[in-house]
């Protein structure tokens, strides 16, 4: 890379909905523009103020459905007035939003336009019914294929692969470590204050998650515990280069290094090339870990894009943790535990810290910072010394828009 | 004239009234729902919203609208496959729409009777005066070419009674819906003497369409569900009378109903349940129903008291409830009226007092706790076992509740009402949301 690109002062707001005590979908609760403001603020604070900000970059998938409202990048004066007349520019790519709009700042870091840019990333779904959150997620496939679609579009793309998969690798076994996938979630969202599973107080997660997938109101192979939220929430997080870091004052002990990613896009009219693989997932993560110069094997914590639980499942063999067919294993066997060889998403991913669609990818981006710098709280996980680096993937659509960074504690 | 045919052309007869309104709820989706066959393209189906009261008419639609939102949500994995040949609808909302229009498109609200004169079907819901229900029955039977089939609502008036009365020659069923008759899953279903069985065997059907629990009744006045509830409120309004040597009239009042509802786990108490169907409901039906039972006499002077001051309970049109023997506020009782002053009295001045006099009780299990507990049986075993053993007044008031309770169960099936105990506890747990049914041993 042509200069060092750093990520600082991450923030979370709440992850807002069905799970937390504090929802209560018949009351009025905080809109779009409060989510913005409030992640924005959570991380201007950490800097030193917006002077220091060249650049803004915010996500956000579908607020013109689910706010009916546009023109995103015009609420950055709204965070804060310092930030009126700066350049702001919003990015959508579906659940690949988040991802995308840290790809933005990274990039102008690398242009050397900017040296500290204001990423935030931001959903607020919970203005609808799920069944009709269904419809607008529905957005991130090819409208065409909607009016063939499941009522719940993509449990329904992901209950097919799930049924794909059964067939080919047994489904018993991958069924229990779907429930597995599930346990880890909850129990990690427990130990982070803003998760939205944060509250959940089930003895036997497993048992629960084993409930049988029921076609008749939900979809064929997936029930409900394999999904990820419907979520109201916004995260943020400053890009900044070597100067950009001095600027606000930040130690480096407190940053996190961006090494390589990968980024890419694959044919949104086709239909998977293999329902059973994640292929575009598996190729940004390959691009990710050879532009960084490091094999999966040097990871000591992943972020990964857990918008069903067989899609988790799926990742861990698109990463290459597991071999085709082996994921349920990979699982069962408890390496993703937190205490597992390899902790994934530690602070609950898409099923138990919530998945605000556009803000997912910042969130993830967030949390690896948070757990590198030692800065994760009850959340926090051992990062072996020889295994120091963490990895993201955050995905758009079915296996479409994809994002995989990689990262290092910065010295 | 098959299922399919017979419902192309209803009527429902006190369309807006509280029973009316869900049951023709019911019938608009069900009678959509055929109409959307592909084989039944192109046919029309008609549903006449019959009712004295064009003002009830217009909130009629409204509710309409907003029950079939709610089940259209619902069912939306199935309505995408009804609706899969219309390219036109995409969105989950598009289809909810189109169903919403489906089902109100067939609804033609009227307060003229005469409309029922072209149905097949007639299904009635109006005030439970046997006079009434015959006088209307004969002027459709008469005008109607079709031989309509009858399907009365009546919870209390035998239907052999009106089968004579109206001419109808055994074209009617009682089909007795619980409310809100769109969530209740029970209903009672009461054959005439005369009943034809054709009639009998499209009531199961779409009983079994609708996914109701059928219970079977003797066409004996009151039926299960109000054979048991009505000498219900007789018991509960005997002991407060009992109770005047110790206890105002509020205070025992306040007693009984927490008896009834607390430590007999029900969802409500008896006071509450009697403000729930209307002072005047329970009053009616108790008049219906007992020149039919010479040995009983089942009159309560209390609700005659009541309602010569006023005091009718029932609900608002949004279902909230209205004042009654207890007085409200979001949705809670705080107060009890007392008949003497004319007033209400808060619970709150009196409630230390009386709960002090009932003495020790073992602690109950919350009805909301137990009604979808798996381990129900053995959590009411576990409690009523230890209210056996207690002793305190209002222990033995608890105890004497439950055993009437069973008793009125048991007396239902010896006076031919019931066929079976069976029966008896599945009108109480599905009519009543009793945790349990009546007729059981746990205070053996």
């Amino acid at each position: 890379m042509r200069r060092k690109v750093y990520m600082i002062a991450g923030y979370n707001t709440l992850s807002m909905g069905t799970g937390r005590k504090e929802f209560n979908p018949k009351k009025e609760r905080p809109g779009l523009e409060e989510y913005i403001r409030e992640a924005g603020q959570g991380t201007l604070k950490q800097i030193g103020g917006a002077k220091h900000v060249d650049e803004c970059v915010i996500g956000n998938f579908m607020a013109s459905r689910f706010n009916r409202q546009a023109n995103l990048a015009a609420f950055f004066p709204f965070v804060d007035e310092g930030l009126r007349y700066k350049p702001a520019i919003r990015v959508e790519g579906a659940c690949a939003t988040g991802g995308l709009a840290l790809m933005s700042g990274i990039k102008s870091v690398l242009a050397e336009t900017a040296e500290v840019v204001l990423v935030i990333g931001v959903e607020v779904q919970n203005t609808v019914k799920a069944i009709y959150c269904a419809d607008y997620l529905a957005g991130a496939g090819w409208f065409k294929n909607r009016k063939t679609g499941h009522a719940y579009f993509f449990p329904g793309q992901f209950s097919d692969r799930a049924g794909s998969y059964f067939e080919k690798y047994g489904r018993e076994k991958t069924r229990q470590a779907l429930a597995r996938w599930f346990r880890n979630a909850i129990e990690n969202a427990r130990l982070c204050p803003t998760a939205q599973e944060n509250h959940n107080t089930v003895k036997d997660l497993e048992a629960l998650a084993m409930m049988e997938p029921n076609g008749k109101s939900f979809v064929d192979h997936l029930n409900v515990f394999d999904c990820s939220k419907v979520s109201d929430g916004a995260s943020a997080i400053a890009i900044v280069s070597e100067e950009g870091l001095k600027r606000c004052g930040i130690p480096a002990g407190e940053a996190i290094e961006v090494l390589g990613w990968g980024q890419m896009e694959e044919d949104i009219t086709k239909p998977p090339t293999d329902p059973t693989e994640l292929t575009t997932t598996k190729e940004a993560v390959k691009q990710a870990l050879a532009s960084a110069g490091i094999t999966r094997d040097q990871l000591g914590t992943a972020e990964i894009h857990d918008c069903f639980t067989i899609a988790g499942l799926m990742c861990m063999e698109a990463i290459g943790f597991a071999e085709k067919g082996k994921g349920a294993d990979f699982i069962l066997e408890g390496n993703t535990a937190r205490n597992g060889r390899i902790p994934i998403n530690t602070t609950g991913g898409l099923i138990g810290w919530g998945h605000p669609t556009g803000g997912t990818g910042v969130h993830q981006a967030v949390t690896i910072l948070e757990q590198l710098t030692g800065k994760a709280g009850e959340a926090q996980v051992e990062i072996p010394a020889d295994r120091p680096y963490g990895l993201t993937v955050n995905m758009g659509g079915d296996d479409k828009s994809l994002v995989s960074i990689v990262y290092k504690k910065a010295k | 004239m098959s299922y399919e045919e017979r419902l192309q052309h209803v009527s429902v007869l006190g369309a807006a009234g509280k029973m009316g309104s869900g049951i023709l709820l019911l019938t608009a989706v069900e009678m959509a729902d055929i109409s959307l066959k592909p084989e039944n393209k192109g046919k029309a189906f008609v549903l006449n919203a019959i009712d004295v009261s064009d003002e009830a008419l217009a909130g009629l639609i409204k509710y309409l609208k907003a029950q079939v939102l709610k089940l259209a949500e619902k069912k939306v994995v199935g309505l995408r496959k009804v609706y899969a040949d219309r390219a036109d609808l995409i969105d989950n909302d598009e289809i909810i729409n189109q169903y919403i229009f489906d089902v109100i498109s067939l609804v033609r609200t009227t307060t003229r009777l005469e409309s029922a004169y072209d149905s097949t079907m007639i299904f009635e819901a109006i005030k439970e005066d046997p006079d009434v229900k015959i006088s209307l029955f004969s002027k459709i039977s008469t005008n109607n070419p079709h031989q309509p089939w009858f399907f009365t609502n009546t919870s209390s008036i035998p239907i052999t009674k009106l089968d004579q009365g109206a001419g109808l020659k055994g074209r009617i069923i009682g089909f007795h819906f619980y409310n809100p008759p769109a969530i209740q899953k029970l209903v009672e279903i009461i054959k005439a003497d005369g009943t034809l069985p054709e009639v009998e065997a499209f009531a199961l059907q779409y009983a079994k369409n609708l996914r109701k629990v059928v219970v079977p009744s003797h066409d004996k006045a009151g039926f299960i569900g109000n054979g048991h509830f009505m000498r219900d409120i007789l018991y509960a309004a005997t002991e407060v009378e009992k109770l005047g040597k110790e206890f105002s009239f509020v205070e025992a009042a306040y007693a009984l109903n927490k008896i009834s509802q607390d430590y007999l786990v029900r969802p409500m108490g008896i006071f509450q349940l009697v403000d729930y169907v209307g002072v005047d409901v329970c009053s009616f039906i108790m008049s219906v129903m007992n020149p039919y039972l010479p040995m009983e006499d089942l009159h309560v002077p209390l609700l005659d008291k009541l309602l010569a001051n006023g005091v009718k309970g029932g609900q608002f049109s949004d279902g909230s409830q209205k004042d009654g023997i207890l007085k409200y506020e979001k949705g809670r009782p705080v107060a009890i009226y007392d008949p003497s002053a004319k007033a209400y009295k808060a619970i709150s001045e009196f409630q230390a007092k009386v709960d002090e006099k009932l003495g020790t009780m073992p602690t109950p299990p919350a009805w909301k706790s137990v009604i979808g507990n798996k381990s129900k049986d053995e959590i009411l075993r576990t409690y009523f076992s230890q209210l056996k053993l207690a002793t305190s007044p209002g222990a033995e008031l608890s105890k004497a509740y439950a055993n009437r309770s069973c008793e009125i169960g048991l007396g239902l099936i010896s006076s031919g009402v019931a066929m079976n105990e069976n029966d008896v506890n599945t009108v109480l747990l599905t009519g009543f949301f009793h945790a349990y049914g009546p007729i059981n041993n746990y205070l053996k």
